[in-house]
């Protein structure tokens, strides 16, 4: 892709945004409010990480913003000692997208929930993505509705029995990677609450990124649906389901006789075949930075049924104009063309006539 | 021939044919010819919302009324003293608002039998007696324009379209119009297609040389420049002045104006000319829906932009929960409504004042907002600059209230000198406003109640904000009791508090028993059926409200100090509602919801009869 996107700030998502010279730590993301979600809640992990992350930045903290919506995650802005705006449910985006258009020099942070993201303000989502806003946009999937108090949501399983749904649920859920991918997010990414090692990685990478990102943590409410990711934590059975993307790495997963690989289909898609079974060279190589999302959707559709495998890491990481940088270009052209604005000239255009 | 020039104080025009003659164009330039010429003048555009309604059926009429005189006027007029008709349905649609005498231009060409079958007329009206109170004259307008433009390059289709050109030249010579602007408006707009501007212009001038030649025509007219405040003049709409009232807003506040909006009837030419300013710094967006519409704009005002978002009712009702945040975040945006005929869906083209409870109290909680409603086309100018100092000052939402008769109609405007506009500017907080260097957000201006404005990028200021119950002070989530009770009856007061003018009274007797009481765009015909009245020998005091919410102080005093106060309302009665409530004073109510502004005839006799009673 041109240079000339973004200004030529490829792989420097962060040039507009101002540094800071002196270090940072932890201490200076923690605001003075007690945090108040469920003990034992993934939301607590995901927050430690984030505040540890930030300094990496090294971007001024009053550069900084987090833009929330309604539900348990959303609550997050006020942990953290940056602007933050607690708004309402489902709107974080559209909020956020005002905000980024305005202003390219903050670094916008988005913080949903799957309820608030895909089904109240999936509308918001999918846009956000599609113009992409300049917005790292953190979906706290636990696949249930928590602060209403544990009733299905849009990612919840066919079936799921909660108190509004007392023979299971009946709708499909949705896959917030293929939807992302079907809105052609530039970048789009997968992590976990518990690993924090990987959701810092991916966080940075998100970051970076000039335009809107979409990173999916999955994150166990142990209130209301607890355990719901234990098999990609659980050691026992967690190699042998997570399928970790890596740009530029063929994709293997699995151990000793377990080893499998994915590799295209004979139906265009993307199939998990036995690693002996496949030649070195049938083994499909990651390539997130694929302008088409085709291969990256096919991907995230090997979850399907049932988690029985999952990918984690960054599915589409690709460049393309952000809607900041488009919409303040063409400030900049007018401006150019004609010169700035006079309110004189203005009320004065047309035809005018003189009486006295 | 020398042809008899006969001088008249006003006159009233409608042009009416199907929504694909160009009407509203030949409106448009018949305007701007008018307004050249120095006639004081007021239009009333009114069509269908669809498109292109079926051809030569009712429901596909469009008009355009401009009523132009010698002297200062206050609205579109009640009744045309000329129609022009380009078809049958024209005929049929506005036929009855025609007073006897009034002189019929009838496009002969279109009254065939099936354009007649269409509309239900058993015969043709114009060779019938049907139309003998009028004075009708019959001209085959399609097939003169179509002749005299043989010779030009051009498709029989479009030589046909250039018959309202034929028109437009026809009424200008009926009118002593200028021309020259008209020629040069169509070699700009066809500058493209050379000879389609030549065409046009050729279709216009045969009109004008028809209206000389034809016997048919025996008379034209005069009517002389009118006598307004000395100044520079332009003719302007509601929706454009409404924009540039929303620049010009932007520019004394010194802010960078964010307009989020979704395409609505009556209010999209807001967003369309806005966003032909880019090089003022305005950033237009439209969004997905009117909610993304108005969280954008809040957002924009949260990084420090002049945020607004303008829609008409059914976005409004959309736009509530995000205009309840920006109440309890107290933060500056402006909600334009241009109100159009509801509920639902409703009629989106036709007029209404239906919007005023909604935009007072149509959110959930105790939430606040003030509320203005501009008088006139170009008073839209004046409010929305008004609704931006009011936002910015109070840190608040306001609801500016238009509608769609303000929004399309058009009149000149003494165009303001930018010295003469306010300084509103309302500097960010950049210093802690707490001790031991603490940021406060909702450490209110003891003398505005208005809280600090700190926007994201200074330094040291950092803090959350959002829609969950703050502490007074700090804005830290509370759910204390007696600090909730504080927070409401603090957001109620700073709006009770805003500074808003006294309301005047126009009594030119000193002694009038009945006071006439409107808002929004009912001034025009209520000032002109004061007019009349007082012009009848009668006495009759007449007020305008155009801040609704806080209302001016001396309300109360002004709707006590009279035996009687009338109000009429395109709605059931919304504003005598609040006044009732709040003044205990017996408001009379006059109603009337036919999506049609009122007829100052229609309220001079309302008035009359009130002055009766007393």
């Amino acid at each position: 892709m041109s240079d000339s996107f973004n200004g030529g700030l490829n792989g420097k998502g962060l040039a507009l945004i101002p540094r800071t010279d002196s270090k940072q730590t932890l201490k200076d993301f923690k605001s003075d409010q007690e945090v108040r979600w469920c003990p034992g809640c993934g939301d607590y992990a995901i927050l430690a990480a984030v505040q540890s992350f930030l300094p990496e930045l090294g971007l001024r903290r009053e550069n900084i913003v987090f833009v929330s919506g309604i539900g348990c995650s959303s609550r997050f802005p006020y942990y953290l000692n940056t602007y933050g705006f607690h708004s309402i449910h489902g709107r974080a985006p559209a909020i956020a997208t005002g905000l980024a258009a305005s202003r390219p020099d903050l670094s916008v942070w988005v913080i949903t929930g799957d309820g608030d993201a895909l089904s109240i303000g999936g509308n918001h989502l999918i846009h956000a993505l599609r113009r992409n806003v300049n917005l790292n946009i953190l979906l706290f999937n636990n696949r249930i509705y928590g602060l209403t108090k544990g009733q299905y949501s849009p990612t919840s399983e066919i079936g799921k029995i909660t108190k509004s749904t007392p023979m299971g649920s009946l709708d499909k859920p949705f896959n917030p990677i293929s939807l992302a991918l079907g809105a052609e997010a530039g970048f789009v990414a997968r992590t976990m609450d518990s690993d924090r090692k990987h959701l810092q990685g991916v966080l940075r990478q998100a970051a970076e990124h000039r335009g809107a990102s979409l990173v999916e943590i999955y994150q166990n409410c142990n209130i209301f649906n607890d355990g719901a990711f234990d098999t990609l934590k659980d050691p026992g059975t967690r190699d042998e389901i997570t399928v970790r993307l890596e740009h530029g790495q063929p994709i293997v997963f699995g151990t000793g006789e377990n080893e499998r690989a994915v590799r295209l289909s004979p139906t265009g898609g993307v199939e998990v075949v036995r690693r002996a079974e496949v030649a070195d060279g049938e083994i499909l190589v990651h390539d997130a930075h694929n302008p088409d999302p085709s291969l990256a959707f096919a991907l995230s559709r090997l979850d399907e049924p049932a988690f029985e495998h999952v990918p984690m890491g960054v599915f589409r990481s690709i460049d393309r104009p952000s809607y900041d940088h488009l919409l303040n270009e063409q400030l900049a052209t007018a401006t150019a063309d004609k010169g700035e604005g006079s309110l004189a000239d203005l009320l004065h255009g047309g035809d005018t006539w003189t009486i006295g | 021939m020398t042809k008899q020039v006969q001088q008249l104080d006003r006159v009233i025009i409608r042009f009416a044919g199907d929504s694909g003659d160009g009407m509203q164009l030949t409106g448009d330039r018949f305007t701007a010819e008018t307004a050249q010429f120095g006639n004081d003048l007021s239009t009333l555009p009114n069509f269908p919302a669809e498109i292109r309604a079926p051809a030569g059926t009712l429901p596909g009429v469009s008009s355009f009324q401009l009523h132009f005189a010698d002297h200062d006027i206050l609205t579109p007029g009640d009744a045309p003293n000329v129609l022009v008709a380009m078809n049958p349905a024209a005929l049929k649609a506005n036929i009855g608002d025609l007073p006897r005498g009034a002189d019929i231009i009838a496009n002969t060409d279109e009254f065939t039998k099936r354009n007649l079958q269409k509309v239900g007329y058993p015969g043709n009206p114009l060779e019938d007696d049907s139309l003998k109170e009028w004075r009708l004259h019959a001209v085959p307008l399609t097939s003169l324009t179509v002749r005299a433009l043989d010779g030009f390059d051009i498709s029989k289709k479009d030589a046909e379209r250039a018959k309202n050109m034929f028109a437009l030249g026809l009424l200008s010579w009926m009118y002593n119009r200028p021309t020259e602007g008209t020629v040069k408006f169509l070699e700009s707009k066809f500058a493209r297609k050379p000879e389609i501007a030549k065409a046009n212009i050729a279709a216009f001038q045969a009109g004008w040389n028809y209206g000389e030649t034809t016997e048919s025509f025996s008379v034209s007219y005069e009517i002389k420049p009118a006598t307004l405040t000395p100044g520079v003049y332009r003719n302007i709409s509601g929706n454009q002045a409404l924009a540039y009232g929303l620049i010009a807003g932007a520019v004394q506040a010194k802010l960078p104006l964010f307009l989020g909006s979704y395409p609505i009837t009556p209010a999209s030419d807001i967003l369309h000319e806005l966003s032909k300013h880019k090089r003022f710094g305005i950033r237009t967006f439209q969004a997905e829906d009117e909610i993304a519409g108005v969280a954008a704009a809040l957002g924009a005002s949260f990084g420090g932009s002049l945020g607004v978002t303008t829609t008409s009712g059914p976005g409004v009702a959309l736009k509530a929960e995000t205009v309840g945040l920006a109440v309890t975040t107290e933060l500056p945006l402006i909600v334009v409504d241009v109100q159009r005929a509801g509920p639902s869906t409703g009629m989106p083209t036709k007029t209404e004042q239906t919007d005023l409870l909604m935009a007072m109290y149509g959110r959930n909680g105790e939430s606040p907002v003030p509320v203005l409603a501009p008088a006139t086309p170009s008073d839209c100018f004046t409010m929305a600059l008004e609704a931006a100092r009011i936002a910015v000052k109070y840190r608040t939402p306001v609801m500016l209230l238009s509608d769609g008769y303000l929004a399309n109609g058009s009149e000149p405007w003494r165009i303001p000198e930018v010295s003469e506009l306010p300084d509103i500017s309302a500097p960010f907080t950049t210093e802690a406003n707490g001790e031991d260097g603490t940021y406060l957000p909702f450490k209110r201006d003891p003398e505005t109640l208005a809280r600090p404005w700190a926007v994201p990028g200074t330094a040291g200021l950092e803090h959350r904000i959002g829609g969950i119950e703050k502490a007074d002070g700090s804005g830290n989530i509370s759910y204390d009791p007696d600090n909730h009770d504080r927070m409401v009856r603090l957001r109620q007061a700073k709006i009770d508090g805003i500074d808003v003018p006294d309301l005047t009274v126009d009594d030119p007797s000193g002694d009038a028993r009945v006071l006439v009481l409107g808002w929004g765009s009912t001034y025009g015909p209520i000032a002109a059926a004061a007019r009349r009245v007082r012009a009848a020998g009668h006495k009759v005091a007449q007020a305008h409200l155009r801040h609704l919410n806080p209302l001016p102080a001396n309300t109360g005093e002004v709707l006590r100090s009279y035996d009687k106060v009338l109000l009429p309302e395109i709605n059931l009665g919304q504003l005598a509602m609040l006044l009732r409530a709040r003044f205990l004073v017996d408001v009379i109510s006059y109603n009337r919801v036919r999506g049609l502004p009122f007829k100052a005839e229609e309220l001079a006799a309302v008035i009359g009869e009130v002055i009766e009673s007393v």
